[in-house]
């Protein structure tokens, strides 16, 4: 199959894959207590549908979607609501959000579960709102609601490809590697729902060239498959060939017009481990309660592939790693190029995490001296979406927000490419990501400020409208006044003194 | 537990200004042991020259400054300038031309600009073209290759302490010549033919004699620049491009009295310029095609000012001047960015 390649990216990144994978997904015990922010997808949290002291069973929704763009959460083990309140997430800025918490009770219970075995029975639409059911959003790290992306039934543009994203091109993470060698059927298996649900002609599941064992599985299940219109392929390993739109760029030689959505250009593309959840969610009826994470770096004592309940703290896992080694000095969820740094432990494990790297510091440099940009333009060699970061990076320190956002600012995938090869060792991305959060805010206050500006431009129009119609109303009155009363008045009051003169006259 | 944060990547980076400078020190070292070999240990003496006093003025400057001195010194930014300043000069310059030569590169050119990263024009052209203005004849005054030296003389012969300034004189004036370019453009506004000209001894088969080889040194050293990735090809090929195109219409036209393009590629500092000092990423365009752009429009104006000007090498203008231009070169040569048409 021909391939394409994207402008820059790192082909030399230190791979770090060693340490973890090798490892095979061990399941992660159930912990005390199960922590789930409602807002852990894009689009609008979920609402809570149970109350503090409600018993709960693994599988039983806690929480549902609210509105088009959202998704629900399902409890990951029996036991009972503890409480419903503020949590610290998994964020960059250490926030806190609801959350419900549920103490859970050892017995792991779960609810009957509705297999579809025979999916081809059942309309593409009724699928995707199984799908919506059980919770699924992308598992790769966007987090996006993945009903949303599948229903692609009313779009004008027939989706004609679907894209399996299994380029785990992140240092460290292997996690998706170890799905794709262990449960490799599964895989091809949800691949075949997919592709019934979007009527796509092809398949194409698409992995790094640095996992040919895990290659191998692949094209083993798929060929047992038999199905003609899935495909494995191997690509180079150049990080981010993983990125969506590196990835379909890589695949399909097609861009994704800037502001919209591989669908769009007729392309679906999905991460394996979602499509791998879609299989349990349809096939065994089973919603979204578990994820496979790696847990690694120099920080952990023994590095693992966990099967874990998405709700877990991160602390539960770290005892299942024998516990942290004296180097441990940054907790990063994700992984080392765009993961982010959390501040404590007790974070739960979200849908969307794929990695916790507890990292050293020999692994994590954090004293780097920032000089100043040179322009040496190895920032623009390395951008795989072909920006100019030293522009961009001139214009965001200088407070000439427009101007960066003219230069497609906003179409940065704040991959870290250009961080890694700048030798002035700028921050880059950190500065793009402040430029684009006070460019929304310019936006929104723009916007305020405008609804202000008409609101308070309508009152001026209409107070001058209404002193125009009452000056408008008087002067008429005014005229009426003036005319009618000229006349008849006058010839009124005639005949009235005509009516009073006669009758006098009459008497005389 | 808690831990500490910070902003990914949490990756070590792969770079550093202090490397990318010790590159193209590296990438120079074929082109000054020419220099050597062609016009002896002069050279050396402008580098030591140049380049103590580079540094001291920007430790001085950093200072004043208020800016972290170590960061800055070891960069090798200064210690760059200076070479490429100190390559520029005549080989036997009085002591003072290096020395003023590195105080206005740093000083003026570089620092009151603000410093790394922020002066719009290449400091190394601005000290040559304020010395080539100011001192005329010391800087157009160079020895000759070794195998032209009178036999019995060395060039070591200006230290010779002689007291009897008319023999002195004698001796300069034997070892001492006027460089290929200056030479062929005075003998040209004599109205003699390319021909003529190039019959002298001076020149060799393909440019100056001893200047076509340290010519070659540098484009060796350029091409190492571009494997190790220190520079793209796009500015040294827009240059030596421009220069190509532009000279080999002329001498299309009037091959008696328009050098052939080789020779102008091989003179003056036409390799150094397009491989060393045309690249200085700070006074360079931004994007690739502005660089080629960039590249084409210094090739075409060297040879112009070499044509038609006042001075015979025209390099250190060129790029001064096409460094103003840098900004309107940027707005018009944006890359397309993914996903865009």
């Amino acid at each position: 199959m021909k391939l394409w390649r994207f402008n820059g990216g790192l082909p030399s990144l230190a791979e770090h894959k060693n340490e973890s994978v090798h490892l095979p997904i061990e399941t992660a015990p159930v912990p005390k207590q199960l922590i789930y922010p409602l807002g852990q997808h894009i689009g609008s949290p979920a609402k809570p549908l149970v109350k503090i002291g409600d018993k709960v069973l693994r599988g039983q929704k806690i929480a549902n979607a609210q509105g088009a763009i959202s998704a629900p959460i399902h409890a990951g083990s029996s036991g009972t609501v503890v409480s419903i309140a503020d949590h610290l997430i998994p964020h960059p800025s250490g926030f806190s959000a609801p959350s419900i918490t549920i103490q859970t009770d050892g017995q792991d219970n779960s609810i009957e579960f509705k297999p579809q075995p025979d999916f081809r029975q059942l309309p593409a639409t009724e699928l995707v709102q199984l799908i919506r059911d059980a919770g699924l959003v992308g598992l790769g790290g966007a987090a996006f609601p993945t009903a949303v992306k599948l229903n692609t039934q009313n779009k004008d543009t027939p989706i004609d490809t679907l894209i399996l994203n299994g380029a785990e091109c992140e240092p460290y993470i292997s996690c998706d590697d170890r799905l794709l060698k262990e449960r490799a059927h599964h895989v091809v298996e949800g691949i075949e729902i997919l592709l019934y649900i979007t009527g796509a002609k092809r398949a194409i599941l698409a992995v790094e060239d640095n996992i040919p064992d895990t290659f191998t599985s692949i094209q083993q299940a798929v060929a047992q498959n038999g199905n003609g219109a899935i495909c494995a392929v191997q690509i180079p390993t150049i990080y981010p060939t993983g990125g969506e739109k590196q990835l379909i760029q890589t695949l399909t030689g097609k861009e994704v017009p800037s502001g919209n959505i591989p669908a769009d250009i007729g392309i679906v593309s999905t991460n394996v481990g979602t499509v791998y959840a879609a299989q349990q969610a349809i096939i065994e009826g089973k919603p979204l309660t578990s994820r496979i994470i790696t847990v690694t770096g120099e920080g952990v004592k023994k590095p693992h592939n966990l099967e874990v309940r998405i709700g877990t703290p991160i602390n539960a896992l770290i005892d299942v790693c024998q516990g942290y080694t004296k180097h441990a000095d940054r907790l990063i969820m994700g992984g080392p190029m765009m993961g982010f740094a959390l501040l404590n432990d007790e974070i739960p494990i979200v849908k969307a995490t794929n990695c916790i790297l507890v990292a050293s510091q020999q692994e994590v440099i954090t004293e780097k001296q920032a000089m100043p940009c040179i322009r040496c333009g190895l920032c623009a060699s390395a951008c795989p979406v072909s920006l100019m970061p030293q522009q961009l990076y001139w214009y965001s320190q200088s407070d000439q927000l427009e101007k960066a956002e003219k230069l497609n600012l906003f179409d940065c995938i704040e991959c870290g490419c250009c961080d890694v090869v700048c030798p002035s060792h700028i921050p880059l991305v950190q500065h793009f990501r402040y430029a684009k959060s006070a460019l929304k805010v310019q936006k929104h206050e723009k916007h305020l400020s405008n609804i202000a500006r008409e609101r308070f431009e309508a009152r001026e129009k209409r107070i001058a409208r209404e002193k125009a119609e009452r000056a408008e109303r008087a002067r008429k009155k005014k005229a009426a006044l003036q005319k009618k009363p000229a006349k008849e008045e006058i010839e009124a009051a005639v005949s009235r003194s005509k009516a009073k003169k006669t009758p006098l006259e009459e008497k005389d | 537990m808690h831990f500490l944060t910070s902003n990914a990547p949490f990756i070590e980076p792969q770079n550093s200004i202090q490397k990318m400078m010790l590159w193209v020190l590296i990438a120079l070292t074929p082109g000054i042991a020419t220099m050597v070999w062609q016009f002896g240990y002069g050279v050396l003496a402008n580098i030591v020259i140049c380049a103590t006093t580079a540094l001291i003025a920007e430790a001085v400057m950093l200072s004043l400054r208020g800016r972290p001195i170590r960061p800055f010194l070891s960069d090798l930014s200064a210690v760059v300038t200076a070479v490429l300043l100190a390559l520029a000069l005549p080989t036997l310059a009085p002591w003072w031309l290096p020395f003023i030569g590195a105080l206005i590169a740093i000083v003026i050119a570089k620092h009151l600009y603000g410093g790394l990263g922020y002066n719009p024009f290449n400091p190394a052209m601005i000290a040559f073209a304020i010395l080539i203005v100011s001192f005329p004849k010391s800087m157009t005054v160079w020895v000759l290759p070794q195998s032209l030296l009178p036999t019995g003389t060395s060039f070591l012969d200006v230290f010779t302490p002689l007291t009897d300034q008319q023999a002195k004189k004698a001796l300069i004036d034997a070892i001492t010549a006027a460089t290929p370019l200056d030479e062929m453009k005075t003998q040209l506004n004599l109205n003699k033919t390319v021909e003529e000209i190039r019959t002298s001894a001076v020149f060799g088969n393909l440019a100056g004699q001893g200047w076509q080889w340290v010519s070659i040194a540098y484009l060796i050293g350029g091409l190492v620049l571009m494997y190790k990735k220190i520079i793209t090809w796009h500015i040294p090929a827009g240059l030596l491009f421009g220069l190509f195109i532009i000279s080999f219409i002329f001498y299309l036209i009037e091959p008696s009295i328009k050098p052939s393009p080789l020779f102008h590629l091989l003179s003056g500092g036409a390799m150094l310029g397009a491989f060393f000092i045309a690249t200085d990423p700070v006074t360079a365009a931004a994007s690739l095609k502005g660089r080629f752009i960039y590249g084409l429009l210094i090739g075409m104006l060297t040879y112009i000012i070499r044509t038609w000007g006042g001075y015979p090498e025209g390099i250190a203008f060129a790029v001064i001047l096409i460094n103003m231009a840098v900004p309107l070169i940027d707005h018009y040569t944006p890359p397309r960015v993914y996903g865009h048409k």
